[in-house]
């Protein structure tokens, strides 16, 4: 019951602004506990973000889960804590160690921390003693002890109890017996630091109105709803972290809003690798499904075979990439941006694909039900590159927006078309000019509907074919389809205030380089201009981009400069300009890591 | 020309079309090659239960025996895709649409060896699919390797010999669930056309393990797939007999000892054992035979297991009765109310 360290002096001077990191063991309900944190900063109005960094294990692990709460609105991951709750006694000395100077460290009592850091603010809380007197229970008392650091907090920080209970309501819902073990708890905390600890640190929370219209969600529920508003059927997939959870999240949709007469308008399965689960797609995409699956980049290495199919023979079809670090079994649970060039040429021979490439949850729901339309538009795979960090993490988004346009199904011949063509078509012939073919639908009901598919080289008719003037006039029809698709794709956000300096970029990283701008500007007077690629094949804005400036950074999560790499392959007439900026140590990107680098190399410059 | 007898018709099925209409494109398979007696046994089966093209698809992996889906039907859709996995395709363009009715065709090295994993997943579900591996126990494409369904001890056309065992497609199948497991031979003609009519009425996935030589890599002296092999082993099991559902011929038949079963779509299955009494509808025994069989080096043909009580795959996963491919915007984008509900609880 100790509380030692900075003189009062410091107290109460900094509102809105701290990084809360919990470390707890995995498989101990600290979920729940970070998660009322979290939403009940957010119902505060203040804006938030939550990262959970956790082993690839199931249970007694170490795992820790951050909060960054910020009244400006940055929400990217700070290397930094402000705040460390020490709740696993495995970890706790590493985590006390690692605290940065001067930072609020909340611990149980017993680990004798006190004489570690004099530098920081201790809050040694009697957690064990305390659980033993509000939970009788002595099974649940392992699980409840977390909700303990939610009443400390609380109270230390000032946060609305009203908006901890509504948050654990929101967390708990439906489960009303865990709300009736955990609520006391979290008051019997609460009540306690206030008759016990002497508020000594300089954090508080106040009231916000940062949040109107706003919610909470992780990435691949996002994509999931994307997916369903647009009108996915055929989902198959095979487990793998961090994709696997949005197929979960996808089928749980689905049951509950999808069903007709008590039958499914959607099939889901659970195939026995992802190879078959991308064959799948094939065989669903070929037959008029809106075909979807996710994986992470284990997965795709293991799909090259189908995607090269579903390339050449012109199959629709989505995958979703939540990538992991790699290579090989890599960080399970960590995150990177390093399937870039796996993705955007995945398999064998001459292959380019279409890639969406979502930064937040609100572009993840529109990306999901557009990756649907454009797969059947161009008809080829599809697709969208996630991450972990957007994918497992909770982000704060604007509410998402109906979708009002009716779905893009593409040039599909049905009975009737192919009757007033007297039969005559060519699966494979560019009759608009665009590169793009028509198809007709197994089960199409007319005597010449039906053709050939198949992953050998093939005439516009689609019969067989090994003569060099029909395969290279087939690749040469598909790289004017990937010319067409250059006009359909979404375009990059741009933010041009005609400086000379620019950064591009893509996906989870926009929240670190968004802050590293201000701070580059603010404190080294840097302007930089920004352009967030969305898509690939690069659209026009993305030349003029790279075209405009005299100088590009280019800034992504893995150790080679991917991107880079694809945009000296694809824009090779700007290379000299290009700069690159790498991190690649599984950790989502921060803004000091951008802030730091593009100092450094102006300085060169 | 007083007297002249009007032109006979053309002889067309109850889907109205003639025997041509099922046709395909010349085969390119070696002359003599038990694949293309197969292919004219599915043209058979097709015009003879008027199947309409246009409800049929053809599915493929890689190999000679997955190049033969051109060979028949041109009417009809068809996929020649990926080395050993035909089964997922299969698969999804069931998803995509519950109503047609599929042909995949294999081969023991698309099947056994590189597709022993998709093979035996599909077995555990009961698509609307009939799955013929041409089993000739060589790859052929590629000069005539052992693939993994060759008996130990077998010989190549170069002497070498097969150290490993051989896997029992028919058995697996069995054990993982299917409902209508046969071995034929494809020499053996008037039992193939029997049977392969009867899969093609089964609702549900029928296994074909189709003895089907090859008489460029596998046709010689100390091979077990070989035509001479094939005839001189071959023990039919049964004595099988199909009648199409519209056919009255049934109900005057003698039934005698013969076991019946009637198929989803309601055409007959007559089985008269010749073996001792064997019980196609018994797992066990059917498991028994083929190990029994396999011992002897003796190729029992004919039904070896069926069980026609299995739920499709469409209605395990509760799939809506259409096809979801046609489905459109009204059934498949829930109302503004449900993205508003799905919003408020976050």
């Amino acid at each position: 019951m100790s509380t030692t360290g900075v003189s009062e002096a410091e107290t109460g001077t900094i509102v809105n602004d701290f990084v809360l990191h919990v470390a707890t063991a995995n498989g101990s309900g600290s979920q729940t506990s970070n998660m009322v944190l979290l939403r009940a900063l957010f119902g505060m109005g203040i804006p938030v973000s939550g990262k959970n960094l956790f082993p690839s294990n199931i249970q007694g692990l170490p795992t820790w889960f951050t909060i960054r709460a910020n009244k400006d609105g940055y929400i990217a991951r700070k290397q930094d804590a402000d705040i460390v709750v020490c709740m696993n006694p495995e970890t706790s000395d590493e985590d006390v160690e690692a605290a940065r100077e001067g930072a609020v460290l909340i611990y149980e009592e017993s680990l004798n921390l006190s004489d570690k850091r004099p530098d920081c603010i201790h809050y040694a809380v009697p957690f064990k003693k305390l659980i033993a007197e509000c939970c009788p229970d002595l099974r649940l008392r392992k699980l409840v002890i977390n909700m303990l650091y939610v009443g400390v907090c609380a109270q230390l920080f000032s946060m609305d109890m009203d908006e901890i209970k509504k948050a654990l309501g929101v967390q708990l819902a439906g489960k009303q017996k865990a709300i009736d073990i955990n609520q006391p708890a979290l008051e019997f905390a609460y009540n306690w630091a206030a008759e016990n600890l002497k508020k000594v640190d300089p954090f508080s929370v106040e009231k916000m109105n940062a949040n109107e219209g706003k919610i909470i969600i992780e990435g691949n529920a996002a994509t999931a709803l994307g997916l369903m508003f647009g009108g996915v059927t055929v989902v198959t997939w095979y487990p793998i972290t961090p994709s696997s959870s949005l197929c979960e999240y996808l089928e749980g949709y689905l049951n509950q809003y999808r069903m007709k007469d008590g039958k499914k308008t959607f099939a889901v399965v659970q195939a026995e690798d992802e190879i078959a689960a991308v064959g799948m797609l094939a065989g669903a995409g070929w037959a008029g499904a809106r075909a979807f699956t996710s994986t992470s980049g284990p997965g795709i290495s293991l799909m090259n075979e189908f995607i090269g199919l579903g390339y050449f023979a012109e199959l629709p079809f989505v995958i979703c990439n939540v990538a992991r670090t790699g290579p090989s079994t890599g960080l399970p649970t960590r995150t990177m941006q390093g399937d870039v060039i796996s993705l955007f040429y995945a398999s064998h021979g001459d292959t380019k694909h279409v890639v969406l490439i979502p930064n937040t949850p609100k572009e993840a729901f529109e990306m999901g039900g557009e990756s649907l339309n454009l797969a059947e538009e161009l008809q080829t795979p599809v697709f969208i590159l996630s991450d972990l960090d957007l994918g497992m993490n909770y982000w704060m988004s604007d509410r998402f927006d109906y979708p009002t346009e009716p779905f893009r199904r593409g040039k599909v011949l049905d009975k009737d078309e192919l009757e007033k063509l007297g039969g005559k078509w060519g699966r494979y012939a560019d009759v608009d000019g665009d590169g793009i073919p028509y198809r007709t639908i197994p089960g199409t009901d007319h005597p010449k509907a039906a053709y050939f598919t198949r992953g050998t080289g093939h005439t516009p008719q689609a019969t067989y074919s090994e003569k060099p003037e029909h395969w290279k006039g087939n690749m040469d029809r598909l790289t004017r389809k990937f010319e067409t698709a250059k006009t359909m794709v979404p375009k990059p956000e741009i933010k041009d205030d005609g400086h000379a300096v620019g950064v591009l970029y893509f996906g989870t990283t926009h929240e670190a380089i968004r802050e590293a701008a201000v701070k580059l500007e603010e404190k080294h007077a840097l302007k930089l201009d920004l352009c967030r690629v969305r898509a690939f094949p690069f659209t026009q804005e993305v030349e003029d981009f790279l075209h405009k400036h005299e100088r590009v950074y280019v800034v992504e999560l893995n150790r080679d400069g991917q991107m880079r790499m694809v945009l000296n392959a694809e824009l090779p007439h700007f290379s000299s300009k290009l700069h690159s900026v790498r991190h690649y140590d599984g950790m989502p990107l921060t803004a000091d890591i951008v802030v730091e680098a593009i100092v450094s190399k102006e300085r060169e410059a | 020309m007083a007297g002249t007898a009007a032109p006979k018709p053309p002889e067309t099925n109850r889907a109205g079309l003639m025997k041509k209409d099922y046709a395909g494109s010349k085969s390119t398979l070696c002359i003599g090659c038990g694949h293309d007696l197969i292919t004219a046994r599915i043209i058979d089966a097709c015009y003879d239960l008027s199947i309409k093209p246009e409800q049929l698809v053809k599915l493929s992996g890689i190999g000679c025996s997955s190049k033969t889906p051109a060979y028949f039907i041109s009417r009809s859709f068809s996929f020649n895709s990926v080395h050993g996995r035909m089964p997922s395709i299969a698969t999804g363009t069931a998803l995509a649409n519950r109503n047609l009715k599929m042909i995949g065709v294999s081969g023991d090295g698309d099947t056994a060896n590189i597709g022993i994993g998709q093979f035996s997943h599909i077995m555990r579900r009961n698509l609307d699919l009939v799955y013929i591996v041409e089993n000739n126990g060589v790859y052929g494409l590629t000069k005539g390797q052992f693939s993994a369904t060759a008996d130990k001890g077998s010989k190549l056309k170069h002497g070498a010999v097969n150290q490993a065992h051989a896997i029992d497609l028919c058995a697996l199948a069995v054990q993982l669930g299917c409902g209508f497991v046969a071995r034929l031979f494809a020499g053996n003609t008037k039992m193939m056309r029997q049977v392969m009519q009867a899969a093609m009425a089964y609702e549900g996935l029928a296994l074909l393990d189709i003895i089907s030589p090859c008489v460029t890599f596998n046709n010689h002296a100390g091979s077990t797939k070989s035509f001479p092999y094939a005839k001189d082993n071959e023990f039919a099991l049964q004595d099988i007999g199909f009648v199409p559902a519209y056919d009255p011929q049934y109900e005057e038949m003698d039934h005698g000892d013969e076991r019946e079963i009637t198929l989803g779509d309601g055409s007959h299955l007559t089985i008269k054992a010749l073996d001792k009494d064997y019980d196609p509808t018994n797992r066990t025994a059917a498991l028994n035979l083929l190990a029994e069989y396999h011992e002897s080096g003796k190729i029992p043909t004919g039904i070896v297991y069926i069980n026609e009580s299995e739920p499709r795959f469409v209605d395990q996963l509760n799939m809506a009765d259409a096809p979801l491919s046609g489905l459109k915007e009204d059934v498949l984008r829930p109302s503004k109310d449900v993205l508003d509900e799905v919003m408020n609880s976050l």
